[in-house]
Parts: structure tokens; sequence; C-alpha cells
């Protein structure tokens, strides 16, 4: 049922249970806020209203609302532009403010922070309060998430993510009043804890509180070593989302000016993940078919997501058997130019520095895994940047990014087809495996290579799908909360899956923890799954094992898919680890 | 206050306590109740155990120990000393009794005596006002302790007999 009332002489009507700053929003008034988070396609609200930020004045009622926990009611009249209104929400930031370092100009946030741009907003000019400054200490034990409680809010809304949305639930607000901050289980690092380094809660964190472990400075003193040859490889989620920082459209596909501006900062060799996302095609079907001619165990989980693979090592250590046994591709690729490439250009792995651009802030802990090298010296990737500090890397050195004139990947590692595209995107990986499966299988040409039921939103997307007779059920699921749900079932015998990707972020890397700041609006996603099957139908090929380069990866060097080769480089190991 | 039983009787006892409740994530504070009761104190290996028993994550728990000033993380003395400090009391000289108190224990509020025997606390109204100033030892209420020789004669009760 639909409720009429006011805002700002506005006379409006939307749906019964609304909050005022939603409705606020249907006619174009944006209530400023620092801890509302809506998230309508995970089903998940952050309106706990610690911010108080978003204070309106309600007609008949003696103290200020805050109008993202506040709903409508029939006839209200709100005002969000009284003098009383603007007051108390300019000292309201004042106050945070006063318990918050100064130290904007230097911070990894600089220019993209909600409380900074608020206060600019707001035309914040003193701050008339001054008191107590909380002191804690900075938490840099992880390779991937830094967290800075000095500069933490207490919006809570990398609670809500971490919490309800990946149900890993590292954080709570921790202690009472001014001394309440958010913290970890009894204070532990966070590489103590279950963290799986999706790094959500970065993307959701409005202030410099939560950020990734910047690798920039190691990637230019590599880069500036004349021992070293540096080769870089990108994710496919990298090309639909770098443009944001340069001012392009959401959605805009920069793969050219991308490879261009990776050339000018010096790379020896620009390679594409994507190439190895076919070859995890090639591995990861092979062993599906494996494990279904052996009588192994189903269903087979994909494995290409860190964050992922380190949730069920916490949550379900004892169902370590089931997901597939494939490294992710960038790791793959990092082996594979560390052995295969290194003896092709006959150099020695140990003068290569392998960097990685991912929208991943896992991918960071990720690659110091121990069992992910090949002896102590050589990591398979020495170093990962996010998309985020990719972009930074382009600032810092002039490149004026949208005037560069588009260039291609090097040969041989950087040769792609457009299954492996849709990678970084929720469902691609199972739409890229179904392509090679079904021609693998049938023998017969697939027409129609686009899975349409595995691709969009949903959660959980579900589909049946026969190939040569047998009926494959699959599913496809991003969020860990949603992953969860089906482990349970699986460990409770009540699921007839088959296979089941799973990545950890909303809309699977696209959303990922290092990608440019979406600052809620999840639209982004959806634009930058968009650009991504488009670079899928641009493509000539578009079947992994189509791939010639994969072809001849195979015939020169690795011998039979999921053999002998394949699995001492491209296979790896799993580790129970402890819920805390 | 402290129960003498072993830590795996300590154990035992709070899992059977949790296995009795029919909504278990529902009743943290409960658990977390009856567990300082057992063990005087809440460690980071009892809250964390206690998470794995409710299927709540170990940070939850904790964020809620260290929210109520009744839960305490640090082991507590044999006897725990409370000085209330509600308006009444405050009004008639619970100030007074709690530095005598400090002078006679020798610690601060919040601290435990080395030989383990007092912690020493200090609380809001426990609704003895008729009484005040009150002190609490291990629940129970002693009014009117103005005289350094009453206090001095509540605490010898708790004394160990040498």
């Amino acid at each position: 049922m639909d409720i009429q009332l006011t805002i700002n002489d506005i006379v409006l009507k939307v749906p019964e249970g609304m909050s005022i700053l939603d409705a606020a929003r249907t006619v174009n008034i944006d209530i400023p806020t620092l801890c509302y988070l809506k998230l309508n396609e995970m089903h998940y609200n952050n309106n706990i209203a610690s911010c108080r930020v978003c204070v309106v004045e309600i007609e008949g009622r003696r103290n200020l609302a805050s109008s993202c926990s506040t709903p409508v009611s029939s006839g209200m009249v709100v005002r969000t532009d009284s003098l009383r209104a603007i007051q108390a929400r300019r000292a309201m930031v004042e106050l945070l403010l006063s318990d918050h370092p100064k130290s904007c100009l230097t911070c990894a946030k600089n220019q993209d922070c909600d409380l900074q741009a608020l206060a600019s907003e707001l035309g914040v000019r003193h701050i008339s309060y001054e008191g107590e400054e909380s002191e804690f200490e900075i938490d840099t034990s992880s390779s991937s998430i830094v967290r800075d409680p000095n500069k933490c809010i207490r919006c809570r809304r990398c609670e809500t993510m971490c919490n309800d949305v990946q149900t890993v639930g590292v954080y709570s607000a921790v202690g009472r009043g001014f001394e309440t901050v958010v913290k970890t289980a009894f204070d532990l690092p966070l590489s103590q804890t279950a963290c799986t380094f999706c790094g959500q809660c970065i993307a959701v964190c409005p202030t410099g509180a939560l950020t990734e472990l910047d690798q920039v400075d190691k990637v230019w003193k590599a880069l500036n070593d004349p021992n070293q040859f540096v080769v870089v490889q990108t994710a496919p989620a990298v090309r639909v989302a770098l443009g944001e920082g340069f001012g392009l459209e959401p959605g805009t596909i920069v793969t050219g000016k991308m490879v261009a501006a990776l050339r000018r900062l010096g790379f020896d060799r620009v390679f594409d993940t994507d190439f190895a996302a076919d070859l995890t095609i090639m591995e990861e079907a092979t062993e599906l078919v494996h494990r279904i001619q052996h009588g192994g165990r189903l269903p087979l989980l994909t494995s290409c997501c860190p964050a992922w693979v380190k949730f069920f090592e916490h949550q379900f250590p004892d169902l370590l058997d089931i997901p597939s046994t494939c490294k992710s591709p960038h790791e793959m690729l990092g082996v594979l130019i560390k052995s295969y490439y290194a003896r092709t250009l006959g150099i020695d792995p140990k003068t290569i520095t392998v960097v990685s651009v991912m929208p991943c802030v896992a991918k960071k802990y990720e690659a110091a895994r121990p069992e992910l090298s090949q002896g102590s010296e050589t990591a398979d990737v020495d170093i990962v940047i996010t998309t985020r500090e990719l972009g930074r890397m382009i600032r810092e050195a002039s490149i004026h990014f949208d005037h560069l004139k588009d260039q291609e990947f090097d040969h041989p590692l950087g040769e792609s087809t457009g299954a492996s595209v849709i990678f970084g995107a929720t469902g691609g990986v199972l739409e890229a495996a179904l392509r090679t499966a079904y021609e693998v299988l049938t023998g017969e040409t697939l027409e129609k290579v686009e899975f349409e039921v595995l691709r969009g939103m949903d959660g959980l997307k579900e589909a049946v799908i026969p190939i040569a007779g047998r009926d494959y059920r699959i599913a496809v699921i991003h969020g860990l909360g949603n992953a969860r749900t089906v482990l349970e079932k699986i460990k409770a015998g009540d699921s007839n899956y088959d296979v089941i990707e799973i990545m950890a972020c909303p809309g699977g890397c696209i959303g990922g923890g290092g990608q440019p700041y979406h600052h809620g609006n999840l639209e982004i996603l959806s634009a930058r799954a968009g650009a991504l099957y488009r670079e899928d139908r641009s493509k000539t090929l578009r079947k992994s094992h189509e791939n010639p380069a994969i072809i001849g990866l195979y015939k020169d060097y690795l011998g039979e898919p999921y053999g002998e080769r394949a699995h001492q480089l491209l296979h790896t190991t799993y580790t129970a680890r402890k819920k805390i | 206050m402290c129960d003498t039983a072993s830590p795996n009787q300590f154990v035992q006892k709070l899992d059977d306590y949790i296995d009795s409740l029919t909504h278990k994530k529902e009743n943290l504070i409960g658990v977390l109740h009856y567990a300082q009761e057992i063990y005087g104190y809440l460690p980071d290996n009892v809250q964390w155990h206690i998470a794995q028993k409710l299927d709540i994550p170990s940070a939850t728990v904790y964020g809620v120990v260290s929210f109520y000033s009744f839960f305490t993380m640090i082991p507590r003395g044999e006897h725990v000393v409370n000085v209330c400090t509600g308006t009444a009391c405050f009004v008639r000289g619970a100030e007074k009794l709690k530095e005598e108190l400090e002078n006679q224990l020798k610690i601060k509020a919040g601290e435990t005596s080395p030989d383990n025997l007092f912690t020493l606390e200090t609380l809001r109204c426990v609704g003895a006002c008729g009484l005040a100033p009150v002190m609490i030892v291990d629940g129970k209420v002693h009014g009117r302790m103005h005289k350094p020789q009453d206090i001095n004669e509540v605490l010898a009760k708790y004394r160990p007999e040498s």
C-alpha cells in the first residue's frame, strides 16, 4: 500500500515501510549518510543509524529523526533542509572529525573517502569540538588488508558485509561508549582470524579504516631493477573497471588502453590471465569428467576464488576433498611464466618477477601461500596489485590514460577466448566450462554458446544441462553466505549437484574488493558484467579448447590435460584451518 | 564464586548447560553469566568455546563480553568486594568507603590482590539505599560502612584463619 507524505514541500507517494531516506531519493533528494548501505541484490541493509548524519526534522516531533531507520507514515511532513537539520548534520560530522586523524593528504582514501566528501559538501570549515582522540594500533599483519581503527567511524558497514552477507563474522563492535570500535575477536591480528580477505569490508568502508596492503612501490622497484625481467598479467574483471578511475563510464571496456599503459610503465611482457582461464577450463573440465568416470566425489566446486578457498578451509575443513584441485588462473599463469616461458626465453626463473593485476585483495594473500611456489625462492606470482593500485601507478607515471592508443597483449600467453573473459562475472566460469564440455563430450559443435540461465545477479542460480545423454546439475553462487547455505546442504547429504561455481564477492570478480569503489551503487556491477559479455561477443574464438596457444602449450610442454606435468604445475592442495 | 572443579569438569558443566537450552544462540548472555560463575572470569578460550557451541562468530561473543561491565576477562580473586557508587551511597560517603577498602586491601578498584584473595570493584545502585553506604562481598550486602573498624571486621570474615 502506498503512503502519502511531504518532503521539503514535495508531495510524494511511496510504499509503506520505506525509510524516509529512500523515499527522499525517489524525488531526487539525497540525504547524506555515512553508515547506511542498501544491498538490494543481497537482501541486506545496514541502517543502524549509528552515524546520525541523516537526521531530518519531522513536523510534530520534538527530536530530529534518523531518516535511514525511520519509516514513512501517512501525512508525515519532513524537512531535510531546515536550519536545525543542517546544523545538526554539520555538528555530527564535526564530532566525527574531532576523533578522526587529520591526515587526509596522506591517507590511502584521499579523494575517495565518504567522510572527507561529506565534510566538503557540508562546508565544514572548522571543528568546534576538541577532545580526546582514540589511539589504536594499526593492523598490518595480513598480506591483503590493513586495518587502521583510528579512522573507524563505527558505521559498522564492514560488520554487515562480513557477518551478514559473507557469514565470516570476523568483525564486531567491541567496548562501550567512546571506547567502542570495530575489532576482531580477542583483538587478534587479522592474519590469525578466519578472515577470507575477500575485501568486501574495504569495498564498503566509508573512510580509510580498511584499505588494501599497498604493493605499488614493490612494483616500481622491480620495474627499475635492470636484472629483473618483469612480466605482468591482468585478470578479466580489471579491463571493465579500470576506466572508472579515469572518469570513464562504468562498463567501458579499456583492454587496449590498459595494455598500452602497462607497456608504458615498463613491463617487459604484458600477458593475460584470460589465457590461464582458458587453461583452467581445460583442467577443471577434465577433472570433472575424471571424477564422474572414476566414481569420485561430487559436486566439484570451482577453486578460482582465493577468498572462497580460505572460507571452506576455515568453515568446512571436513569437505576439503570436494573443491577442484586447480590453482587459480593467475597462479597457473605465474608458474607457467617461470617454467615454460622461462625455458622458451632461456632465462633463469629467479630473474623473472611476475606481477598480477587483480580486482581482488585476497589474491595478495593467495600469492603468499607457501604451497604456491616452486621452492622457497620463487613464488609462482611475486606481487599482486589491485585495479585501484594500477590506476594509481598510471596516474603517478603521468600517463593520459584516455588518450592511449589500443595495443594487444603479448604472445603466446596473452591469447585468449571469449570464454575466459566472462570468468570475471558470476556464472562465467561454468558457462565457459559448458562450452568446452559440450563439444568434448558430444563431438558436436555448440551453436548457441550463451547460457543465459547462468547470468545475472541472483545469489543462487541452478540449471540442469543435458550433455551426451547425461543431465548435469549445476549451480552458480556468489557471496559467501549463499555458499554456506549450499555447503551445509552438501554436508548433510541433501544436495545432488554435479558442479558448483562459487565466487566470494557480489557479482563475482567484477565486484571484487580491489575494484574502484562503487560507494554503494551496485548498478555499477551490472554495467561491468555487461561489458564482459560484450567483450566475449566481440571475440572470434569463444571456446577455451579452441585457443591455439592452449593447444600449443599442451602439445609442446604440458602433455595431457590433468596429466602428470599438469598436476605438478597447475594443481594444489588445501589446509584445514581453525574457525575463529 | 570460583568453583573448585577441574578445568575439564568446568567444560563439561558448561556444555551440559548449553545442551539443556532450547534456544542457544539467543541465550548468549545467559551462557556467559553461567560460564563466568563457573570460571570466575571469561578468558579468550572460554569465549571461543562458547562461540563454537552456539555456532556464532567469536568476535560477536567478544563484543558482548566487552560491552557489559559485569563480564570480566581478567581472573578475579576468591572473593569479590563491590562498592556501590549509586546516588544514595555516593551522598553518604561511597568514595570514602572505596578509599578505605583500597587502603585496607592495598589494591585499587578494578584490581585483584597479589594473594588472589580479593578483587575490588564498583557497581551502581543495588537497591539497598536505606543502608547506604554499602559494600557487597560475594553477593552479600553489608550496610552503613562508615567506620574503618567495621570494614575491617567484614573483610576479616573472608580471610583464612591463621
